[in-house]
């Protein structure tokens, strides 16, 4: 017992240790990825190519001068970007970041928990984050940040109705919910098992889930509640230190978690093609495997960030229109017709 | 119509590839991939200096002549031709014994120029009928306060044995184009 607990409490360790260096890097990507794609070069002076620039960032954050607005509810002001963060973190619990290792006869497991509910937790506690940022933006007092917690709001909660229904049409598939057994349900992939990823049968459901998750996390084209020039900042406009740094750190890590959670519903998570065929022991199946999952999450960040520097931002009344009007309507005829297949063509 | 790229508008009815925007927006991904691997136009400062032109209008000097007396004669055309209004100046008499400092008989005892107001644009030096002043290739640095951008004679007139080369804003060419008085902007 306590040497189980003693593991998962180092993995708890490390994989907060990993996102948080993950969203530091995804800063600094940001800023290359930015840099690439407009013919520049990107922060370049701190450190060897500029690697050291989070670092030099997070240090600025702690030592700005912190403000808290007289007119802002104190308590509320304070618990925002806590919860922002909190549930940020959270979501990384349930995912499965590798198979198994065999070590000394004992198997380990390279996941925090295994929830049979996996998929529902994710989503519980990341419509708890759009608390955060409702609390940050009422609680400055501030009509600049109340739009843009307004919009981040009704945003993220249309959005998360057409993302659960493209879930579904996947679960009616799948059959589980657990996200550790549907990675394991795509195992082999290409090689002498023909076996797809969830992507091949649910073309449809990626779309719309990648684009809600655009949504979710805030980011072009759908980054209504903090566009700067509408609204200053949006709904952190009055942060300020490392307040202000917890938002956007909590944003890039919903970016990572959502770029994990893509990975393990649709691109078959921590298996990689011809892994059945290459006859390697399972536990060094099982490290590359996890590293061929971060390659994955690394692809879907870059593309997070691609597709910012590619197409601008909506409209409010369009993002309404696309989230009501087209991806909902969209969703349920996926559930529909995934429903009619699966109950015809038998897997 | 110059550049044969003018497209006429047209107010039609999307069809249903362009009203889905996927097709657009993977065209749209594939053009920003693209710059991806295009060269970088960033020019690495302190490092590398960015390649100016050779009569590139920069911060202005005031000429000496032959045996190091100051050209300029003090005549204010500089200042009536700034559109800027960014060059100011108090005329002085030469003395007796100042011939080698002077070479007309009126000089500027204070020419400043304020670079902030300045844009560089090289009207004073063609006013100037004393081939008195010259804009240089060398860039005005910057500074912390207001103060710092009025340039006096100290940082404008060139050290006797330290002559900035003007050569390159004094070809045969300019000379000529200099006596069309017709041709120049200030007739
Ligand atoms: S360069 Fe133009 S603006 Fe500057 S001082 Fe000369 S005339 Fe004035
Ligand atoms: S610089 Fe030339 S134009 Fe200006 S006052 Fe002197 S002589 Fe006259």
């Amino acid at each position: 017992m306590i040497a189980f607990l003693s593991y998962k409490a180092l993995l708890v360790l490390i994989i907060f240790t990993i996102t948080l260096a993950v969203a530091a890097y995804s800063t600094y990507a940001e800023r290359k990825v930015a840099a690439f794609l407009q013919d520049r070069i990107g922060p370049n002076r701190a450190g060897p190519f500029g690697l050291l620039q989070p670092l030099a960032d997070g240090a600025k954050f702690f030592f700005k001068e912190e403000i808290i607005p007289d007119v802002s509810n104190k308590t509320l002001f304070i618990i925002g970007p806590s919860i922002a963060m909190l549930t940020a973190l959270m979501a990384g619990v349930v995912v499965p970041w590798g198979n198994t290792l065999w070590i000394g006869g004992k198997e380990y497991l390279l996941q925090i928990a295994d929830l049979n509910v996996g998929i529902l937790y994710v989503f519980g506690v990341v419509s708890i984050g759009v608390y955060g940022i409702m609390i940050g933006g009422w609680s400055s007092n501030n009509k600049f940040s109340l739009l843009g917690a307004i919009r981040a709001s009704a945003q993220m909660i249309s959005y998360e109705i057409a993302m659960g229904l493209a879930i579904i049409a996947l679960i009616l598939m799948t059959g589980t919910l657990s996200l550790r057994e549907i990675s394991l349900q795509q195992a082999g992939g290409i090689g002498s098992d023909w076996n797809f990823w969830n992507i091949v049968y649910q073309p449809v459901g990626f779309l719309i889930f990648i684009i809600c998750a655009f949504a979710e996390c805030n980011r072009t084209p759908f980054d209504l509640p903090e566009c700067e020039t509408e609204l200053v900042g949006g709904y952190h406009t009055e942060y300020s230190s490392m307040k202000l740094g917890l938002y956007l750190f909590s944003e890039y890590i919903n970016m990572f978690i959502s770029a994990a959670v893509m990975s393990t519903l649709y691109f078959g998570g921590f298996n990689f093609p011809f892994m059945n065929d290459i006859g390697l022991s399972s536990n060094w199946i099982t490290v590359i495997g996890t590293a061929v999952f971060f390659g994955k999450i690394v692809f879907f960040i870059f593309f997070f960030m691609w597709i910012r520097w590619t197409i601008p931002r909506f409209r409010y009344d369009q993002l309404m229109n696309l989230g009501w009007r087209i991806m909902i309507p969209l969703a349920i005829a996926n559930i529909a017709l995934s429903g009619l297949i699966s109950l015809f063509v038998h897997r | 119509m110059l550049t044969n790229r003018s497209k006429v508008v047209v107010k039609k009815e999307m069809n249903f590839w362009e009203r889905i925007y996927l097709p657009a927006i993977l065209g749209g991904t594939i053009i920003t991939i693209k710059h991806l691997f295009k060269k970088k136009a960033t020019v690495k400062f302190p490092e590398v200096k960015r390649e100016i032109s050779e009569v590139w209008r920069g911060q202005h000097v005031l000429k000496r002549d032959e045996k190091g007396a100051e050209r300029c004669t003090a005549c204010g055309l500089c200042a009536v031709a700034c559109p800027a209004e960014a060059i100011t100046m108090t005329a002085a008499e030469r003395k007796k014994g100042e011939e080698n400092l002077y070479r007309e008989e009126k000089y500027a005892s204070v020419y400043e120029i304020n670079m902030l107001r300045c844009i560089f644009c090289g009207l004073c030096e063609e006013a100037c009928p004393k081939e008195a002043i010259f804009l240089t290739d060398r860039l005005v640095t910057t500074d912390y306060g207001r103060k710092g951008f009025i340039y006096g004679k100290d940082k404008l007139v060139e050290a006797v044995d330290k002559r900035i080369d003007v050569t390159k804003r004094q070809t045969p060419e300019v000379l000529e184009f200099k006596k069309h008085k017709l041709l120049s902007h200030n007739r």
